[in-house]
């Protein structure tokens, strides 16, 4: 299922270097089968309240290098599960970017200085902008290369490997 | 113009003209899947529509993470694995047989070859000249079953280094240099490839050491030229007829160009809670540790044994200090056995780990108190890694973390042993 191209929500700020061990740590890979426990403890050992605020719609919103770290798509999947809309950085890492995507979970390359804890965001995905409803800042977002927006607009890598039966590229 | 050994494995095996910046889809030499990634992996391949395995023999399974299984959960998952492999008749390597990367190491990885697993430390089979990188278990859901993946050709930074190390210092204050250079992003999507007469002189075990942590600088891979000592090894692992010579074209093109000079290098220590918080140890000599953990897929294989055995040999760990020591695999665990290593680290005040991942990740066997402080010669010291955020996690090499362990603070190799 494609993302709505208008998405609204409060901004949570986070720094640089966000691990998938502060996503989502190793001591709970007993509970990787189990995922709406799993997800309780979404950003726990960057933010211990961050399960509990968020919103659905609302936006994770940090500096450099988000997502660091293991390949655990888990660290992707519980992100969605409480209900984020996208994820706003400086920069992201690599496995972490796929793993997002795959999981149809947009992930926006952006200026996030601009932004503070608990603004209001809107992000429109088809134009590329962000604004900051509260501050009254606009950013653009870089591009998401082609072959991950294919992926993205079906929602995420298994309903478009589901539908295609292959990489159309 | 000239290729790097990225633009080559990936054009041979996309069959077209990969440069740095294009999008290629290329088959699949190896998929794998470790315990902790491996049932959600199994799961969305489940879901593929008409999904089933494109080549058995080409994917694998390795319980390496929480082995022997701590807790019921993760038993069950284990047993979903073994089932899966019942079911697909992919291969499995049950609990004790070593960690992922250094069986595929020691089995599967040659050069040339393409290995995707969901795990980020696929990048270790660099060391033998493969092209491997992690990816998340979607993605190997999708090569499990269609046998082939979309990559990004990476541009790729030459990292040549010469000069000889001094004694006690080695590849891991080498790579830890490195990353300190480079920053925990300085090489985000990139390929960081090496070159030089220093690696001509590294064993495959150095060489994988290094590849290992080419994701810790964010790197797509992290890849050496094969040579004579590549020859070497797989012919030792009885995969002689697998070697091919391969090496970047002498005009390829690089995004950028790194001189390491080996013999300035001090041993260095990456610092809470960052891999790229890296320092000479000597600025934090005197630093009390609670616990030494030697192993991992960075830093547990035969070698790193020996230097660890070589310094604590006779003596007894401090009175202070928890030291544990994993093997990588199984064969590291014997040879490490047949040569004593073993016998002198046990005699030394050593825990003896089952090869495997063991304290890395915060799992099991050695989580780390409150406040508590461990020298590891692991590739990661993300706050939590060890199971609790209360904690802090100093990454150094095998050395280090043995002369470490008979003062019970982070301690020189060079002095004193």
């Amino acid at each position: 299922m494609m993302p709505d191209t208008i998405l609204k929500g409060k901004a949570f700020k986070f720094g640089d270097n966000i691990s998938t061990d502060h996503i989502i740590p190793g001591k709970y890979a007993h509970l990787r089968s189990n995922l709406p426990e799993l997800a309780k403890h979404v950003m726990e050992d960057a933010d211990a309240t961050f399960a509990k605020k968020v919103k659905s719609g609302d936006f994770i919103v940090a500096g450099k290098n988000f997502g660091l770290g293991s390949s655990r798509e888990h660290a992707a999947l519980v992100i969605k599960m409480a209900g984020v809309s996208a994820i706003l950085a400086e920069s992201v890492a690599r496995i972490f970017f796929r793993n997002a995507i795959n999981q149809g979970l947009p992930v926006l390359i952006c200026d996030t200085a601009k932004i503070d804890a608990g603004d209001k965001i809107e992000v429109n995905l088809t134009t590329g902008v962000v604004t900051d409803l509260t501050n009254g800042a606009k950013l653009t977002f870089g591009k998401i290369p082609e072959v991950m927006l294919g992926i993205l607009n079906e929602g995420g890598l298994i309903p478009y490997i589901s539908k295609y039966g292959n990489f159309e590229i | 113009m000239g290729k790097t050994l990225s633009e080559k494995i990936l054009s041979e095996k996309s069959g077209t003209d990969a440069r740095a910046g294009d999008i290629v889809i290329a088959p699949v030499d190896l998929a794998f899947v470790q315990d902790t990634t491996g049932p959600l992996t199994i799961r969305q391949f489940k879901e593929i529509k008409h999904g089933r395995l494109a080549s058995p023999q080409r994917t694998a399974v390795f319980l390496d993470h929480a082995i022997p299984s701590p807790n019921r959960q993760l038993s069950n998952d284990h047993q979903f694995l073994r089932q899966f492999a019942e079911e697909t008749g992919c291969l499995i390597f049950e609990g004790g047989s070593g960690i992922c990367h250094q069986l595929v190491a020691e089995m599967f990885a040659n050069p040339g070859d393409v290995i995707v697993a969901a795990d980020s430390h696929t990048v270790t089979a660099g060391g033998l000249g493969a092209f491997a990188t992690g990816m998340g278990s979607s993605d190997i859901a999708v090569v499990f079953a269609l046998g082939k993946t979309w990559f990004r050709v990476p541009e790729t930074f030459k990292i040549s280094i010469n000069g000889r190390f001094q004694k006690w210092v080695g590849v891991k204050d080498l790579v830890l240099h490195l990353i300190g250079v480079l920053g925990a992003d300085g090489a985000t999507y990139k390929a960081l490839e090496f070159d030089g007469k220093t690696v001509s002189n590294m064993t495959i075990s150095e060489r994988l050491t290094v590849a290992n942590m080419a994701v810790e600088a964010g790197a797509k891979v992290g890849i050496f030229p094969s040579d004579n000592v590549t020859q070497r090894y797989l012919a030792a692992q009885g995969k002689g007829n697998k070697y091919r010579a391969l090496r970047p074209d002498a005009d390829a093109d690089y995004e950028r160009a790194m001189i390491i000079n080996a013999s300035e290098l001090e041993p260095m220590v990456a610092m809470p809670h960052t891999v790229d918080n890296v320092t000479p140890v000597n600025m934090l000599a005197g630093t009390k540790i609670d616990q030494v953990f030697i192993g991992t897929c960075t830093n547990g294989r035969l070698e790193d044994l020996a230097v660890a055995a070589a310094i604590l040999k006779n003596k007894k760990r401090h009175p202070s200090v928890r030291l544990i020591v994993a093997p990588a695999s199984q064969q590291v665990l014997i040879q490490a056995m047949r040569i004593g290593y073993i016998q002198v680290l046990v005699a030394a005040g050593a825990v003896i780990l089952p090869p495997g991942c063991a304290a890395c990740l915060g799992l099991h066997q050695g989580v780390l108190g409150d406040n508590e402080a461990c020298l590891s010669t692991a590739n990661r010291n993300f706050k939590g890694r060890m199971g609790n955020p209360e904690a802090s996690i100093y990454l150094a090499s095998p050395a280090t973390a043995a002369a470490s362990a008979l003062t019970g603070e982070i301690t020189d190799p060079r002095k004193g042993t």
